[in-house]
């Protein structure tokens, strides 16, 4: 581990880190009402690329960037951002980043043009610099219009853009992203993400970006860590998570329901078929290659009569990778973890 | 330097805020009149007790509705704080290089220009109405400068509960709780030796006497600068244990989010 922080970090493949998290741990509360939001969290994102932090709420994705933002300190653990220690010189970090905090932080008294000349005067941007700068982000996140009026009466999709552009306005680094098409609609959505690809792309821009949604990590980030209570149960390409688990999903709705025993020891045989589970009338398996697996599938059921309505063969998406390595699926995270909340 | 560059980003903020609720700014306007006015009326045959120096009350109020008026705007302070915080307003400003100390002394810097302003309105209609203010215009300054850091006090104690609490039920509560009888605690209404002893013990002891004596004094024909001076001392030594407590509140706040 290197323990150096003032200088550029190279991780193994010789690329320049601008994000490290080190076993970073966070409890709020005391006692038994304790919460241990972050649970020796660790990971590293190389300049230049959008980084997903994927989980679901509650997992721990916000506090990771409470504490690299410097908004909140950890309990233990370290945390660098383009080289500088967070804990150690915060204000040298508030300089480097750019932060667009989950839901919004647009002052809705102000317009669009306001809001942006503050934050620009807040990293000692002024005169005519800051003017353009302003008129230039506005232009960019399709805000021109609508840049002197208050704030208030934006809609969601134009609020996120502000708050993105707000982000930009000293050019930082790294963009920290929490969570920033939450409660959009999806073309709105759609529309977000190619602009947030761009940054990446064609700014030079280091993004770390927190979703519960699986397709957005999949489509935006160069790599991808699984966050699961408080740490990083799986990390690496979104192609390398779900190769990972070898071999395509195989749905099978029957008739009627049948009894795990009757039905595993039919299909068990057939190569390149594992993982046979079956819940009522759903049957659940993996295959190596689902397309041809499928009618030896069929005849094994056929011929123990039974009869099946529907088959499906799904490529492994990211929520096969988080049931994998988090042990439940995401929607019984996400319920779970709502359950903890009340 | 830099913390006065921030402060005055964030006073000309709020400022434009307030600007643009022409109605809050007429309530802001009309509040110390109705006070004004309506305690004048109240209260009016208090020259007619015995021991009551003076002939005129509302020259008597005068300085005890500035001084109350500066306690209830500041009180109520650390609402729009709240706000902030609720919007991410707040949080948005503690990841970026922005002084701590300037989120709040521009929202003090704000609230006392608003006092001040509120200040000179009763000054006027406290003149209208026949209060000669003997002190002269030195005198009615130096009252509304005590004012101004009584409510500075009391606005950084609100901030600091706003950031502390973050919810507007538990500083709605506390404000409730503390900012009538503390004026009531006062010689605002009353001549000090006219209220009973025991109030005029906690009276010497309370923050909004000290505001009342020292402006009463200062618009006065004969000003008592040594009285003056104490008041603005303990006003100023307030002020500054209140803007250390709220500037802590931050690092409170941040360990809790």
């Amino acid at each position: 581990m290197e323990t150096e922080t003032q200088n550029q970090l190279q991780d193994t493949a010789g690329e320049e880190v601008m994000i490290e998290a080190d076993a970073l741990v966070k409890t709020y509360g005391k006692g038994e009402k304790a919460v241990r939001a972050l649970d020796g969290l660790s990971f590293r994102a190389r300049r230049g690329t959008i980084f997903a932090l994927l989980g679901p709420n509650g997992a721990g994705k916000s506090t990771a960037v409470k504490v690299l933002t410097t908004l909140t300190r950890p309990d233990e653990g370290k945390a660098a951002v383009a080289g500088t220690d967070v804990m150690g010189s915060p204000d040298r970090v508030r300089r480097t980043i750019g932060v667009v905090s989950q839901g919004t932080g647009v002052d809705i008294q102000a317009t669009g043009r306001e809001n942006l000349r503050l934050q620009g005067q807040l990293y000692g941007m002024r005169g005519r610099v800051l003017e353009q700068r302003a008129t230039d982000l506005l232009e960019l996140f399709g805000l021109a219009d609508a840049a002197d009026r208050i704030a208030r009466g934006y809609s969601g999709g134009m609020r996120r853009r502000l708050d993105i552009a707000m982000a930009l306005v000293h050019d930082p680094w790294v963009l920290f992203l929490d969570e920033p098409t939450t409660g959009l609609d999806p073309e709105v959505r759609a529309d977000m993400w190619e602009q947030i690809a761009a940054l990446a792309a064609e700014q030079d821009k280091t993004v770390l970006l927190t979703t519960h949604y699986l397709e957005e990590a999949d489509q935006l980030a160069a790599r991808v860590a699984i966050v699961d209570r408080g740490k990083v149960v799986a990390e690496g390409t979104p192609e390398e998570l779900k190769s990972e688990l070898r071999g395509d999903a195989v749905y099978v709705e029957l008739d009627e329901p049948a009894a795990d025993g009757a039905v595993r020891p039919a299909l068990e045989p057939i190569a390149g078929v594992r993982e046979v589970v079956v819940d009522g009338r759903a049957l659940r398996a993996r295959a190596e290659d689902g397309g041809r697996a499928v009618p030896s599938v069929l005849q094994a059921l056929e011929a123990r009569g039974i009869a099946v309505s529907s088959v499906r063969v799904a490529r492994p998406s990211l929520d096969d990778v988080y049931l994998r390595y988090a042990g439940r699926t995401f929607q019984e995270a996400e319920s779970e973890d709502t359950e903890v909340k009340k | 330097m830099t913390i006065v560059r921030h402060s005055y980003f964030m006073t000309i903020r709020h400022v434009r805020e307030l600007l643009r609720q022409p109605w809050w700014i007429a309530v802001t306007l009309v509040q110390p009149v109705i006070w004004l006015l309506l305690f004048g009326a109240l209260f009016k045959n208090v020259i007619n007790i015995p021991g009551f120096h003076g002939t005129s009350y509302i020259e008597f109020l005068a300085p005890g509705v500035v001084v109350m008026t500066a306690l209830f705007a500041s009180g109520w302070g650390g609402m729009p704080l709240i706000d902030d915080i609720e919007r991410g307003v707040t949080d948005r400003f503690l990841v970026s290089p922005v002084k701590r100390t300037a989120l709040i002394s521009g929202r003090l810097v704000h609230s006392s220009l608003t006092i001040a302003i509120q200040s000179v309105i009763i000054v006027v209609l406290a003149l209208i109405d026949g209060a000669g203010f003997p002190g002269g215009f030195g005198g009615v300054v130096v009252m509304i400068v005590v004012a101004v850091m009584l409510g500075a006090a009391f606005g950084a104690i609100s901030n600091g509960l706003a950031l502390l609490a973050r919810r507007e039920e538990t500083l709605i509560a506390i404000m409730n709780f503390v900012l009538l009888p503390l004026t009531f605690l006062s010689s605002a209404f009353m001549q000090q030796n006219l209220i009973p002893t025991w109030m005029q013990h906690v009276a010497d002891f309370n923050p909004v006497n000290w505001a009342v004596v020292a402006g009463r004094s200062a618009v006065s024909a004969n000003p008592d600068w040594g009285l003056i001076a104490s008041r603005a001392g303990f006003l100023l030594a307030l002020l500054l244990v209140c803007l250390a407590f709220a500037t802590r509140a931050f690092r409170t706040y941040q360990r809790s989010v």
